[in-house]
């Protein structure tokens, strides 16, 4: 075969496959939609995170704000600190409140903002104060037959 | 029945050095080929030529078989999907089934087949017919000037291809799964985009295909370089570099996801 | 012959693969600008041995000097160097399947040396026309015949001029033509290229008409050697049965095996 016939071939090829992996990475996965680089750290306090993973979505409103980066358990409070990236797009007064929340009966859980009143912004590095734990069923069964038995004593 | 026993294990102990005895000359074997490398990129048009027969000639088998897993995926996965009413989530099943797992391990499957059976006989019969020998008695290193090439053009070509085979998938899977069956496009595209992580999924797919093509090309070259110099030789390590190339495919992928997936 | 003209000297060469010795003490000395045959039946060792003249094989006993240098005693770098002025014809040409004619004979001349395209292709073609197949250069080696593929051989083993030229078989499966066609540019390569030949053979009327020297070997010696007419005129019963293609003689026609008739089950 004439050597510039094969050069083109094997051009065709290359740039098939480049263009797949490019085509993978911006309309099948994240990288086109999501852009991490500009973002603020926050971080938050859970009694109890459930099947929280890193990686699982921040949504506000509905709309995308940021990902989980780390979960880890304090052992001073013993209880589960969340590590979350925020878009820097996105700003949130201080006086947000963070809910462990699933998508669906079975889906996978994710952390919901919902903003406050507060004048002043969340920065690199704050903690959002007021947070609800993830809907542990077990314990919501628990609870719920608990709560009947022991109703005077579960009141402080 | 005392001696036949002992005859097995004779057998199976034979065997078992054999087989170590071969893994090590593999070894060695791309070592020498990783060392004698250097020529193939001064002289690039060399990989490029084997370009062609390992990339191009196994486009079409690729793409086909890609869109038909595709469509599979498509019509099964909604069929399963929807006993749990989740159909949206159609997108996500296909696209990550095809770029963790089936685009790498099938693509690599196929070019087993078709690149890596190529190889062997073509390796082997160039040994059969005195050309490797003839080239060094031109004081040209064989594995410099024949196998490095076949080589790099292997770990290249194979991400490509395994990328070609996963994203023409995801549109089969499109296809069936939107246009015939009608689920959403929206939430089809977007449930894919949140599943799929760059890193996580697609470069991790991107790695497997490279560990594979690695794999499947060596075996496919050592086996050419190795065969007895008859026909009944070359025919035989034809057959043999599919087999031992599948299943180090499917072996490597276990050992390769447990450590890339795990726990996530 | 004084051993200072010589090009290559064999001495007391000793091989074997395995347990079975192919090469027992053998003795051959090839002066310059002579063409040399050694002939002998297929398995009498004589390709092993022109693998010993490429260093291809380590000896296990002996040596073979090659420009006075033993060869088993070179580096990978000094092998290859020697080996750059060896050219060597292969039993079926071994032609490389995957380029064309032209490619085939630049092949060394691409690997080992830097110059320029022009250059390449008129030497390429000078190559091509002595051997009269100028006109194939674009053709791949499937689309010769075996006599016309023998000769490109050729055209590609003398690519860079080399001082010994080795040939494995150079006529075997040739038609009678193209038989006393290669015959003949063996002959006038050695010559016009001043090299010294080896021609490996067991076609003993076509080499007898173009060597200078003949070396038979059976099992791994040699059994008779002198000039080609000493050879045609020899008495040796082994070399006459082979000059002349008798069928009995000292090599029997039967291979040893047990008493016919008892293998018949005709004994008493």
């Amino acid at each position: 075969m004439e050597r510039t016939t094969l050069d083109l071939w094997v051009g065709i090829f290359v740039v098939a496959g480049v263009a797949a992996l490019t085509m993978l990475a911006l309309k099948v996965g994240n990288l086109g939609t999501y852009n991490m680089s500009e973002t603020y750290q926050v971080h938050a306090y859970f009694t109890n995170v459930g099947g929280l993973k890193p990686k699982a979505s921040i949504k506000s409103a509905g709309v995308l704000v940021g990902r989980v980066t780390g979960i880890k358990l304090d052992t001073k409070l013993y209880e589960a600190d969340v590590e979350m990236s925020l878009d820097k797009r996105y700003q949130f007064p201080k006086d947000t409140f963070a809910k462990i929340l699933t998508s669906g009966l079975l889906g996978e859980q994710y952390i919901g903002l919902e903003p406050g009143g507060d004048s002043l912004m969340l920065k690199d590095g704050d903690q959002i104060k007021m947070t609800q734990s993830a809907v542990v069923l077990e314990d919501l069964i628990g609870k719920f037959i608990y709560n009947k038995a022991t109703e005077p004593a579960s009141t402080k | 029945m005392m001696s036949a026993f002992l005859e097995v294990i004779r057998v199976t102990g034979h065997r078992s050095i054999n087989a170590v005895w071969r893994i090590g000359m593999a070894s060695r074997f791309f070592f020498l080929t990783l060392v004698y490398s250097g020529n193939s990129f001064r002289r690039f048009h060399l990989i490029v030529k084997e370009l062609f027969s390992t990339g191009v000639l196994s486009l079409i088998i690729i793409v086909v078989a890609g869109l038909f897993v595709g469509m599979v995926l498509g019509l099964q996965g909604y069929e399963t999907l929807r006993r749990y009413g989740s159909e949206s989530a159609l997108g996500s099943m296909v696209a990550l089934s095809l770029v963790r797992e089936l685009g790498p391990v099938v693509a690599a499957l196929l070019f087993a087949s078709r690149a890596g059976s190529a190889m062997t006989a073509e390796i082997g019969l160039m040994k059969a017919t005195e050309q490797i020998s003839a080239m060094e008695m031109m004081a040209v290193n064989p594995i410099a000037r024949i196998v490095a090439p076949r080589f790099w053009a292997g770990v290249i070509s194979m991400p490509l291809l395994a990328a070609l085979f996963s994203a023409v998938g995801v549109f089969g899977g499109y296809f069936v799964g939107v246009i015939q069956i009608g689920v959403d496009e929206g939430s089809f595209w977007s449930q894919m985009q949140a599943a799929v992580d760059f890193r996580d999924d697609i470069m991790n797919g991107v790695i497997k295909s490279v560990v594979f093509g690695t794999v499947v090309t060596i075996i496919a070259l050592y086996e050419g370089y190795d065969a007895p110099p008859t026909a009944e030789g070359v025919s035989g390590a034809t057959t043999r570099t599919v087999v031992t190339s599948s299943l180090a495919i499917l072996m490597l992928d276990f050992v390769l996801t447990a450590i890339m997936f795990r726990g996530t | 012959m004084s051993s200072s003209s010589a090009l290559v000297e064999i001495r007391d060469l000793h091989f074997a693969y395995d347990k079975r010795a192919v090469l027992k003490g053998i003795n051959m000395t090839f002066p310059k600008g002579k063409l040399i045959a050694i002939m002998g039946l297929s398995g009498c060792g004589k390709t092993t041995l022109l693998r010993h003249i490429g260093g291809v094989l380590k000896p296990t006993r002996g040596y073979v000097k090659v420009g006075g240098q033993i060869m088993h005693d070179l580096d990978q770098d000094a092998l290859y160097a020697m080996r750059r002025k060896m050219g060597m014809l292969f039993q079926f040409g071994a032609l490389f399947t995957d380029l064309t004619v032209y490619e085939n004979v630049a092949f060394q001349m691409r690997e080992h040396t830097g110059l320029s395209e022009e250059l390449i292709r008129d030497l390429v073609l000078m190559k091509l026309h002595a051997v009269g197949l100028r006109g194939t250069q674009d053709l791949l080696p499937s689309e010769l015949s075996g006599g016309m593929a023998r000769r490109v051989a050729l055209a590609r083993a003398v690519a860079l001029d080399p001082m010994l030229i080795m040939y494995d078989e150079p006529f075997a499966g040739l038609d009678p033509i193209s038989m006393t066609v290669v015959g003949d540019l063996v002959r006038r390569l050695n010559d016009a290229l001043g090299a010294t030949s080896v021609v490996v053979t067991h076609d003993v009327q076509e080499s007898l008409k173009i060597v200078d020297y003949v070396y038979f070997m059976e099992n791994g010696v040699i059994v008779a050697e002198g000039t080609a007419d000493e050879i045609r005129a020899s008495e040796k019963a082994f070399v006459h049965q082979f000059v002349h293609g008798e069928m009995d003689g000292p090599l029997p026609f039967h291979y040893p095996g047990g008493d016919y008739l008892q293998d018949l089950d005709l004994g008493n």
